[in-house]
């Protein structure tokens, strides 16, 4: 690994060298390491570009890492990634993606993410996303995440896009059942001309379901952003979706939300608000001796967090 | 230390209104309290000490440096603090944040647990809580006083520090600003109704209509505002709080 694949690596992984437990590390399209371990087994696909990720039953307190580097200009993936994790399970997955593009042609990364979560397994996963490199080129990722949890499971996805990927347009799908729950906590900021767009699609459908979608963002300069929730409850359950988005200089944010209840027991909420940092916080910060911009980042800083 | 001369606030709107007018005041006590009935202009005089709004006219020196032009900023780094009446909330930016930034280093927790037991607060428990709504108006005004503690300024104004902290006694709000004073040898002014602290001014300023209405040492103006002598005249209900 060179110096750049490295940074990028620390930036999407919090990682400096290869990690402990199962990973599997992709740069330029190639595998450029894999473990697996006792309980958890990476394995590549033969008909597809991906691997898939099986998770023995039982398995507690262990952690895999899937980062994605990319540094050649132009390149152009679409990567599949399934993980098959058993009942009873407690682990975390930390996926991410870094692309440095120096050159002047567009890299694009998508990956498409399943997870099968099994009974009474609780899974943290982690994506991290990250663009650097001087070229006019283009750093584009569009992932997509499939989430199917099955009875009494827990999953917890955090997902953070903080600097330089130029376009995202991200799709998550999930199926909620018997008393599984989800929470999904975003965090966006885009600047330039990026444009984002996120799109939740959630389906309660067991009884006892339910999910927490929330976005905090940041829009800058000219960059748009757009998002959209889809919770729709079909059995007696809980769905509370929030989206929460700081509007600077000549950015653009939408958010659509959409609830529907297809049962008289679905609890649903949505909350929505965008506005500009509130001028009072600003002039609380400078009268502690900031500066205004130096205040206008402590209030990013503090609303990503 | 701090010098208004001839300072007039004037809002330009249709009902174009002088909220001040022409006033002259020296503040280089240890405590000097501003009092005088609501809507009489002293939030507004607070304010432009503090640089959030500008003069109309008149100038503002600090330690004999004309200020009026400065920034926020430059005014907070000069040596000026101001407690805000309404605490701002932030989503997301802790206490310790809060302190850290007010104290302008990185301090340990143990360091800013110190400034928020200063004003009564439990600070294990409240440390890594938001600045937000999730406290009450009286927790965020006890946080907002430990701002302008941690700073430790030459020069500290305090709106209305007793609003909402009537859980917590003002016994130990007089403590605060006596320790503070012991400590800064600074020059501390408290906008205020209430008695027991117009009762460890200095010197006492009654702002009604726009204007000083009487200025003097406590021991001359406190008995005349509690004898109702000073008319608070667009109070009905008196300036007065014991």
């Amino acid at each position: 690994m060179d110096e750049i694949q490295k940074t990028l690596l620390m930036q999407v992984a919090d990682l400096h060298e290869v990690p402990a437990g199962a990973y599997n590390i992709r740069a330029n399209g190639m595998s450029a390491g894999r473990q697996s371990t006792e309980h958890i087994e990476i394995v590549p696909k033969e008909d597809k570009p991906g691997i898939d990720i099986f998770i023995k039953p039982g398995t507690k307190k262990e952690s895999v890492h899937i980062p994605v580097l990319m540094t050649q200009t132009g390149l152009k993936e679409l990567v599949y990634n399934d993980f098959h994790i058993g009942e009873d399970c407690d682990v975390t997955i930390v996926a991410g993606c870094g692309i440095h593009n120096g050159g002047d042609k567009m890299s694009e990364h998508s990956g498409i993410h399943s997870f099968y979560i099994g009974k009474k397994s609780k899974v943290r996963y982690v994506e991290k996303h990250y663009g650097s490199g001087e070229g006019t080129g283009e750093r584009v990722m569009n992932p997509e995440t499939i989430v199917n949890l099955d009875e009494d499971s827990y999953m917890e996805m955090d997902t953070v896009q903080i600097r330089g990927v130029d376009s995202t347009d991200r799709v998550t799908r999930a199926k909620i059942g018997k008393g599984a729950q989800l929470v999904i906590k975003e965090k966006l900021m885009t600047h330039g001309k990026q444009k984002a767009t996120t799109n939740f699609y959630v389906d309660l459908d067991g009884e006892d379901s339910s999910t927490n979608v929330i976005s905090r963002s940041v829009a800058k300069d000219f960059s748009e952003q757009t998002f959209y929730s889809h919770i729709n409850g079909n059995n007696k359950c809980a769905g509370h979706s929030e989206c929460d988005a700081i509007i600077m200089d000549n950015a653009v944010v939408r958010a659509i939300p959409e609830i529907t209840a297809n049962s008289i027991d679905a609890s649903l909420i949505h909350e929505a608000a965008i506005g500009k940092i509130a001028g009072e916080q600003l002039i609380k910060l400078m009268t502690l001796g900031l500066t205004e911009a130096e205040a206008e980042e402590q209030i990013v800083n503090g609303f990503l967090k | 230390m701090l010098e208004l001369k001839n300072i007039s606030y004037h809002v330009d709107d249709e009902n174009g209104k002088d909220i001040l007018n022409h006033i002259d005041l020296k503040i280089d006590d240890r405590f000097t309290a501003i009092t005088g009935p609501n809507g009489g202009g002293k939030s507004t005089l607070a304010k432009l000490i503090a640089g959030i709004i500008q003069p109309t006219e008149g100038r503002i020196f600090f330690e004999g440096q004309d200020i009026t032009q400065l920034s926020i900023t430059e005014r907070a780094n000069l040596g000026i603090s101001f407690a805000f009446q309404q605490p701002v909330r932030f989503k997301g930016i802790t206490v310790l944040d809060l302190i850290r930034l007010a104290a302008r280093e990185n301090l340990s927790v143990e360091g800013a647990c110190k400034y928020l037991a200063e004003v009564g607060l439990c600070a294990r428990d409240y440390i890594n809580r938001e600045v937000n709504a999730s406290l009450s108006g009286g927790e965020l005004k006890r946080i907002e006083i430990a701002t302008v503690i941690a700073r430790g300024m030459k020069l500290s104004v305090f709106d209305e520090p007793e609003a909402g902290i009537d859980l917590w006694s003002f016994q130990n709000l007089i403590k605060v600003f006596e320790k503070m004073h012991d400590k800064t040898q600074g020059n501390i002014v408290i906008i205020s109704h209430q008695e027991r602290i117009l009762d460890i001014a200095d010197k006492i300023v009654v702002i009604a209509n726009g204007e000083i209405q009487d200025i003097g040492s406590k021991a001359e103006i406190l008995p005349k505002l509690l004898d109702g002598n000073l008319e608070c005249r667009h109070n009905a209900g008196g300036c007065i709080h014991g």
